[in-house]
């Protein structure tokens, strides 16, 4: 709500304070305030002109010329093409070298050969939005209701001098949205006791309870439901003070009898409705929840058919209006209204925001039944509204209030012991301190032996228990003067534990190899969000998505790294090496939380370098990726457990360049090129991805490292060149390799694989170097003959390897 | 002509000889002729048999002071041309120096992660623990244990990612806050803690929204903690992360698992607080939530809001990269353009 400086300062002496320095005070001790806005700000040299006398322009159909009196010796000629000019007028006129909205500026000038001094304006081009313009002067300039002082500028009498202080209130105080709320809320941080207009109505009309019937029939709903009747009033606009004040806060004057409700509902945060008395020949309210498939037409004219949640104000037999959110066109005020049937009541919030939501119907009125009301004033909110009706509409108000219902809450009453309240702030501030802070509240409050009782008022529903009234003593002595310390107390340890240590290491890893940290979308469709699995199953599915880019919860990395890849090739990026940690979601039943897995998935493609004076880049391949994957593994300690066998169950991956990876049982995960397939429907180059499991990686187990002298003997290695079949893997030659070497066997190393005509048709040579080493003696060539003899014969023998 | 001017004569001619030299070969034949067995300052020795036995070691010295002389100035010239070798091997081996050098290829971390690493390892030396947490969370921890009951306004569907009544995507990280209270043992210590990670909401993704970002939850529950160590705590934070010429200061604000809560601003670092455009001319910028942990939340965590109390706060490491690095769209995060996320690969502080 935009709070009115000039309004407010009726009500709390501003001591003068600049708008802007009271907006920065009160966002430091209350309510966070969004910007304070001036009405005439960028305007300039605009002022009230009285039109003495017009004529139709000459040359022109829909253009007048006006003598204007703007207070000097000699009227000017305006011309001016708005359809209601006309002689008599007090009008708002930009002068030659004004300036009105956008800052446009104005210049004397000619309209069609006739001279105009200036130009007579509108609402809007003075800066009003269209939304709160009058109708009347919706399409053409405006027209003061009365004379004015011709030639002082306009913005005074216009309420554009004022500044707006626009709250942006939390949702736990709602109490200032209200001018009284926002008197109190002032009031307490300058340390004034706000003062408000009194309420005192003569009702000099028939008894209310006459007039009207009212029954509330869901009690537990409608807290308070009051009524009043205001009889043969005159419909009329209202006067300018007070249409000030609803279009500085967005609100459009109508006519008196809404402003009236809308301007209480600005004093007193109290929404009120208005119906036509005489069109509920049924003299008779009924409050209720609707009936399934009632119908109703709001004020907008929008026809509804309503659910059982809603409330309805019915006439006893067809609902009048949706309670709290809308009235109903049928029970409308309109200029032949001379009764009117003023509400003012309390609904449910939750009932209320349900009906604004699905009719997607939020108001001034609703926006506070959801959020709250000053139970204390719904009865002096309607009789200040009978009171204004009386004053500007000229009505006689009924005597006596129809209560449909009424049962206030209990005013809680709460201890408050300042030990406590300095414990909880580390603070030292004095007890006397806190009793004025409670005081400048207006919260009555008495000593009860060590401890403060206060009883805190209806107004403020947020504070129930001790912890609020602690942070009302913090905000209001000041948080600029609490103390900066660090917890004191038992030391404690800091420290990641095993897994994220692990994740650490993991990432750390990759971008030493050389691979760009990326972080994707954990939501995605349905195909993105299974592929790369062999049995994916259903994953999860958001019940109420965004987009359906965004639905499904990912069971794998690797989809989203490939869109991070499109991305890049979509941008000319095209050599792109990337990874990124985080979790897939494996569905566990419709109402169970899924596993989250930590996973590490990295993606290659393009070449590996950018192109250089001193190396041609290469195109990625298998051994890239695969050759990442086992120094990671390495550096997790699990490379030696680690076994990669040939692929082929993944339809998303190629069948023939794909590894499985194993630890112990359990399945690691994969590194291998994307199926030619899969590249060609994303439209990619060769890409490689990989993925693994890191809880496999966790749940493994690791010797401890104990560490051993350097040898002091001297090392052997020798040679081993084999023709084989080409279906013989390396694995099973390093497997009958290590098998038949024997304990000096340090390591074996391929170092050559070659295939051709030489050798024969499906034939491949592996070259081998076993390096062997006894760490306690010099070895001979005898017993490293005798291990290779061993292996060579094995070799023949069980893979039929020809030795070269 | 007398002995020793005849081995003047030698010295005069030989030291010519040997600074006319100019290689190493040349300069070793020079010292065979001259020094040799067969040389001249040999046979010039050779006949000083024919002198006086008091003339005798006079010459003798002498002609050892010009073998040695000679000697010296071959060494001499053999270290010149040396030098004069290497000098010509310098020159040609000589690069560009200004040529670019192989770089091996290092990646980047992404920036969300360097944000989040940084004040994992500020609040790990402050001695907090990091907890990780489930994604898709129960509406029982997301909300109920958070003070947050059914229809109240801050459960809107416009939030929340439902995936059934009672599950969905985590909204904020504080869940992790209730599950580690209800297991703490308060006899062993304090409860310190941060929790970071992924959170969704239910948003179009724009420049100023992201559907999914992180968060850095932080609790500290204990007999006797204050909102000045809150204060404390969260100047340390301002100061690691936006410099140490920060001043922070609190606002009144509003959230369901606090009381008091409060919004903390940090003075601006573009401006030093007199206004500009980063700050909106306020010279103050809102960087996260905080507030002392509301009694509900400890309580319904089996914990004796009486006996302990504490604070919480909630930050964005999303928010925290936007304003530190200038980022004006949040989407950029998430779309994972090389040529963005390399801009972060120097040190970041
Ligand atoms: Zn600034």
């Amino acid at each position: 709500m935009k709070i009115s400086y000039q309004w407010l300062n009726q009500m709390v002496d501003l001591h003068g304070i600049d708008p802007q320095k009271l907006a920065d005070q009160v966002s430091v001790t209350g309510i966070e305030v969004a910007s304070v806005i001036a009405p005439d700000a960028g305007l300039k040299k605009i002022v009230i002109g009285h039109i003495l006398s017009t004529k139709p322009h000459p040359d022109s159909d829909h253009l007048t010329l006006c003598q204007v009196d703007l207070g000097a010796a000699e009227p000017v000629q305006i011309v001016c093409g708005a359809p209601n000019v006309a002689a008599d007028q007090y009008v708002i006129v930009a002068l030659p070298g004004s300036r009105i909205a956008g800052n446009v500026k104005i210049k004397r000038g000619k309209m069609r050969g006739e001279a105009s001094e200036g130009m007579i304006c509108s609402l809007q081009e003075i800066g009003f939005s269209d939304s709160v313009v009058p109708k009347e002067f919706a399409n053409g300039i405006y027209v003061f209701p009365q004379p004015e002082p011709v030639g002082d500028a306009v913005f005074l009498y216009l309420g554009m001098d004022d500044r707006l202080i626009d709250f942006d209130i939390t949702p736990n105080r709602a109490d200032t949205l209200g001018m009284h709320g926002a008197a109190y809320e002032v009031g307490a941080m300058l340390h004034e006791r706000p003062r408000f207009p009194e309420v005192n109505l003569n009702a000099t009309g028939l008894p209310t309870h006459e007039l009207i019937k009212v029954d509330v029939e869901n009690l537990e709903l409608v807290p308070q439901y009051l009524m009043r009747v205001v009889q043969n009033v005159t419909i009329k606009p209202s006067p300018l003070w007070l249409q000030i004040r609803l279009w500085n806060n967005g609100i459009r004057p109508i006519n008196n009898v809404v402003d009236v409700t809308n301007f209480v509902l600005l004093e007193y945060g109290q929404p009120l409705h208005a119906f036509d008395y005489d069109k509920i020949p049924s003299k008779q309210i009924v409050v209720r929840t609707a009936r399934t498939d009632e119908q109703l037409t709001t004020l907008d004219d929008e026809e509804w058919t309503l659910r059982p949640t809603d409330l309805v104000i019915t006439d006893g037999t067809k609902p009048l209006a949706l309670a709290g959110v809308m009235g109903g066109l049928d029970s409308e005020i309109d200029a032949q209204t001379t009764n009117v049937l003023l509400e003012s009541a309390v609904f449910n919030g939750t009932a209320i925001r349900k009906t604004a939501q699905w009719t997607n119907l939020h108001s001034e009125a609703s926006t506070r039944f959801e959020k709250g009301i000053n139970q204390d004033d719904v009865g002096q909110a309607l009789d200040r509204a009978v009171q204004l009706l009386c004053d500007l509409a000229d009505g006689t108000a009924s005597e006596g209030t129809v209560i449909g219902h009424q049962v206030l809450p209990a005013e809680p009453e709460v201890l408050v012991d300042p030990q406590r309240v300095n414990h909880v702030l580390g603070t030292q501030i004095s007890a006397a301190e806190m009793r004025q802070i409670l005081t400048d509240l207006q919260f009555k409050h008495q000593d009860q032996g060590d401890q403060i009782l206060v009883t805190v008022p209806r107004r403020r529903w947020d504070i129930s228990i001790e912890a609020d009234l602690i942070e009302e003593i913090a905000r209001l002595y000041g948080y600029d003067k609490l103390p900066s310390t660090l917890p004191t107390g038992v030391q404690t340890q800091g420290a990641y534990n095993h897994r994220q240590q692990l994740i650490r290491t993991a990432k750390r890893n990759l971008l030493a190899q050389g691979l760009d940290e990326v972080i994707s979308y954990s939501l995605l469709t349905e195909p993105q969000a299974t592929a790369f699995a062999a049995h994916a199953p259903a994953p999860i599915k958001l019940a109420w998505p965004m987009t359906q880019d965004h639905a499904y919860l990912r069971e794998n990395l690797v989809s989203g790294l490939i869109l991070d890849l499109q991305y890049n090739l979509a941008r000319h990026q095209n050599n792109v090496q990337i990874f990124e940690q985080g979790n897939v979601f494996i569905p566990q039943g419709a109402e169970t939380q899924p596993l989250e897995v930590p996973m590490i998935a990295a993606l290659w493609s393009g070449e590996l370098s950018e192109p250089s004076w001193l190396n041609k880049p290469r195109a990625v391949d298998f051994y890239d990726a695969k050759g990442v994957v086992e120094e990671l593994l390495t550096i997790l300690g699990v490379q030696d457990q680690v076994v990669y066998e040939a692929e082929t169950g993944l339809s998303d991956l190629h069948p023939g360049r794909t590894a499985r990876l194993k630890l112990g049982e359990a399945t690691l995960g994969f590194v291998g090129e994307v199926h030619p397939n899969v590249q060609h429907e994303h439209n990619l180059p060769a890409t490689y991805v990989m993925q693994l499991d890191l809880s496999v990686i966790l749940a493994a187990s690791l010797p401890a490292l104990v560490a051993q002298p350097a040898a002091k003997y001297p090392a052997i290695d020798r040679d081993l060149a084999l023709i084989l079949d080409q279906q013989v893997t390396n694995a099973e030659v390093e497997a009958v390799i290590t098998a038949q070497a024997g304990k000096y066997l340090q390591n074996v190393q391929i170092f050559d694989v070659f295939a051709g005509e030489k050798i024969g048709h499906l034939k491949r040579s592996l070259a081998y170097r076993l390096h062997f080493q006894n760490p306690a003696a010099t070895l001979t060539d005898d017993e490293i003959n005798q291990a290779m003899a061993k292996v060579t014969q094995a070799l023949t023998e069980q893979l039929h390897a020809q030795v070269r | 002509m007398g002995l020793k001017a005849k081995l003047e004569e030698l010295k005069t001619k030989g030291l010519v000889d040997i600074q006319a030299a100019d290689d190493q070969r040349q300069l070793n034949e020079i010292r065979v002729k001259l020094l040799g067995k067969k040389g001249p300052l040999t046979e010039v020795l050779r006949g000083m048999k024919d002198l006086s036995a008091a003339e005798r070691p006079q010459v003798g010295e002498f002609a050892n002071k010009i073998k040695t002389e000679l000697a010296t100035a071959i060494d001499q010239q053999l270290q010149v041309l040396d030098q004069k070798s290497l000098q010509q091997r310098l020159a040609h081996e000589t690069v560009d120096v200004t040529l670019p050098g192989r770089q091996a290829q290092v990646g980047t971390p992404h920036i969300l992660n360097q944000v989040i690493d940084d004040l994992e390892d500020l609040f790990i030396g402050l001695g907090y623990e990091v907890i990780d947490g489930p994604e898709v969370e129960t509406d029982h921890y997301n909300f109920e244990m958070m003070n947050i009951p059914k229809d109240h306004p801050a459960r809107d569907m416009q939030d929340t990612f439902y995936i059934t009544d009672e599950l969905l995507m985590r909204t904020h990280t504080s869940p992790n806050q209730a599950r580690t209270l209800e297991t703490h043992d308060f006899s062993k210590g304090p409860l310190k803690m941060i929790s970071p990670g992924r959170v969704f909401r239910r948003d179009n993704d724009d420049a100023t929204h992201s559907h999914q970002f992180n968060q850095i939850e932080g609790l500290v529950i204990d007999h006797h903690v204050t909102m000045a160590d809150l204060k404390g705590t969260l100047e340390v934070v301002a100061r690691h992360v936006f410099g140490d010429e920060r001043e922070i200061r609190l606002r009144p604000s509003y959230f369901p698992f606090t009381e008091p809560s409060i919004e903390v601003d940090i003075s601006c670092f573009a401006c030093g607080g007199k206004g500009c455009s980063v700050c909106k001319h306020t010279g103050w910028i809102e960087v996260l939530g905080a507030g002392m942990v509301h009694p509900n939340v400890l309580r319904g965590a089996g914990v004796d809001p009486v006996e302990f109390g504490g604070f919480a706060f909630g930050l964005g490491p999303d928010r925290f990269a936007m304003l530190k690095y200038g980022v004006n769209d949040i989407r950029e995060f998430y779309q994972n353009d090389l040529r963005f996320l390399h801009q972060f690969q120097r040190e970041v502080k």
